[in-house]
């Protein structure tokens, strides 16, 4: 299954690297990432995918969004299918 | 690689602008627990709906969590109970009422919809026992809703059903007298009424229908409202445009959780239902996309254009982006449930007639308005049979779900809380109807029901 993490907040040193660090210890592989910022808003979209990973997309996604509120930034994890299905035809 | 601006988008429709999925309904075939017995029955209807819908609620929400979209009520609906009521050897039903009550909350979910009875064209045995139990089941009950269909465009209205609706609804009024009246928010009257509406109180489980149906209802006048305004002051064909590309994307939403719902459910899927369902939250309002058109004040001259272009346009985005749209498919105008619609209906602006001037235009009809207390059975029948011959003359879905509010008049105001919000009690005509209401008989069906 492939998923779509978003990280939307104020700009700070590490960001991509706490992320990317939780994603590879559970073995999830990122495999497209883009991340602007804007106005000093910090915007980052990756494409993951959790076919080999050692937790439930539940719990993967609860520890995301706890991370995410420790360094004041907000954490979505979506399914990949909600994006494609109303954005493409 | 998806584009990020959309991906940002479709979570600021989710975080901001309150879209979600309204519903998603588990349809439920009863007929294989008619019984002469109603113990048998009940007992019947209580295992097959715990059976059927075991894992209804977790499974929404496992998908809630998945797709990071909002599933705000699973609900059940099931084949008009008035079948089961024909074959039962007594004479009070309200048992059936009260196993659907305690079925509902064995699973879990918030609402079962499905104590109607449709007709049109006359009553039987069964129809006349459900009707008669609706006041006093409703009142002991909590998430039981109750339908009555009392006319069709092949049919034509039946005129006895809806003088028999006025005096149900009064008496259900009384009955809940310290509670809001409440019992009355749970009883819709239908013309044309569909059989695969996910949304209460008017679901229930047609007869034409699967053995399990999922139906899904979804939302997002927010998003209409919020593109609306981001669109300015073009004109007609754009804004036209611009509500059909958001009617669009919402409704491919609603597509993928009932393809997936029915798949993880093992059930058919039925339908996804177009409907822009309002709640009192802020910012989540039909009466707020109305006015980002232009309009000072829902309920002024322009509302009816307005909504008859913001329902099409609805509808024409929504059916391209799903396999099968059917229930009510439009906008929804309830007064109590929406915020804008509720300051409208307080200040004056937005009276009963213009009310219904709107429901010719957009699904459902009259919805969640409060009138006095006192108001004779036969005015709020004499209502009901306004609002059913404008669905019957024009072919399409038509309801009331009208609130006589036991003990209030005009100034005062009823107050659910949640997603049924509150209603300030709005003037009726004082011009007695009771002599047209007594005729009795068929209104017979317009020339245009003959189609074959």
């Amino acid at each position: 299954m492939r998923a779509v993490i978003t990280v939307v907040g104020k700009d700070t040193v590490g960001i991509i690297a706490e992320v990317t660090g939780l994603l590879s210890k559970h073995g999830v592989n990122v495999m497209d990432i883009s991340q602007s910022i804007l106005q000093e808003l910090f915007a980052m979209v990756m494409l993951v995918d959790f076919s080999g990973c050692d937790v439930t997309f539940d719990e993967l996604a609860r520890m995301l969004e706890r991370r995410g509120e420790e360094l004041g930034v907000k954490i979505h994890v979506m399914h990949e299918d909600i994006f494609t299905s109303m954005h493409k035809i | 690689m998806l584009n990020t601006f959309d991906i940002l988008e479709t979570i600021k429709m989710i975080e901001e602008e309150h879209l979600d999925i309204r519903t998603v309904t588990m349809g439920i075939s009863l007929r294989d627990c008619i019984s002469d017995s109603i113990v048998r029955a009940t007992q019947r209807i209580y295992d097959k709906i715990c059976r059927s819908a075991e894992r209804l609620v977790p499974t929404a929400e496992s998908i809630e969590r998945e797709y990071g979209i909002p599933i705000v009520n699973k609900r059940i609906s099931v084949t008009p109970v008035s079948l089961l009521c024909d074959a039962v050897e007594t004479d009070y039903v309200g048992a059936f009422a009260h196993t659907l009550e305690r079925a509902a909350k064995t699973i879990g979910v918030n609402y079962v919809g499905g104590y109607s009875a449709l007709v049109h064209k006359g009553f039987t045995k069964g129809d006349r026992r459900l009707i008669r139990s609706i006041p006093e089941a409703l009142t002991e009950t909590d998430c039981v809703c109750a339908s009555i269909n009392v006319a069709t465009t092949r049919a034509g209205i039946n005129m006895d059903a809806v003088a028999l609706c006025g005096e149900i609804i009064k008496r259900a009024s009384e009955l809940t007298a310290d509670r809001e009246s409440v019992a009355c928010s749970k009883i819709v009257v239908f013309a044309n009424a569909p059989e695969d509406n996910p949304f209460m109180a008017g679901a229930f489980h047609g007869v034409g229908e699967a053995e399990c149906a999922i139906n899904v209802g979804v939302s997002g006048p927010g998003v209409v409202a919020a593109a609306v305004k981001r669109a300015g002051d073009c004109s007609f064909t754009e804004l036209a445009e611009t509500i059909k590309r958001t009617a669009f994307k919402i409704t491919r939403m609603g597509q993928l959780v009932a393809a997936e719902a029915s798949r993880r459910l093992g059930a058919e899927f039925g339908i996804v239902d177009l409907s822009l369902a309002p709640t009192p939250a802020v910012g989540d309002s039909v009466a707020d996309v109305l006015e980002s058109m232009g309009l000072e004040t829902v309920g002024t001259h322009g509302t009816t254009a307005a909504l008859a272009l913001l329902n099409d346009a609805v509808k024409k985005g929504g059916v391209m982006a799903s396999n099968h749209v059917g229930g009510l498919s439009g906008a929804f105008i309830p007064v109590s449930e929406d915020a804008g619609m509720i300051t409208a209906a307080r200040s004056g602006a937005l009276t009963l007639d213009k009310l219904e001037a709107m429901t010719a235009v957009c699904s459902v009809g009259l919805d969640m308005f409060a009138v006095p207390g006192d108001t004779p059975a036969s005015t709020i029948s004499a209502i009901i049979a306004d609002e059913i011959s404008i669905g019957v003359i024009n072919n399409k879905t038509t309801a009331v779900r009208i609130i006589p509010a036991a003990g209030k008049t005009v100034g005062d105001e009823v107050s659910y809380g949640g997603l049924f919000g509150s209603a300030p009690v709005m003037p009726v005509h004082s011009g007695s109807s009771e002599r047209f209401v007594a005729r009795g008989g068929r209104i017979p069906a317009p020339i245009h029901s003959q189609r074959n």
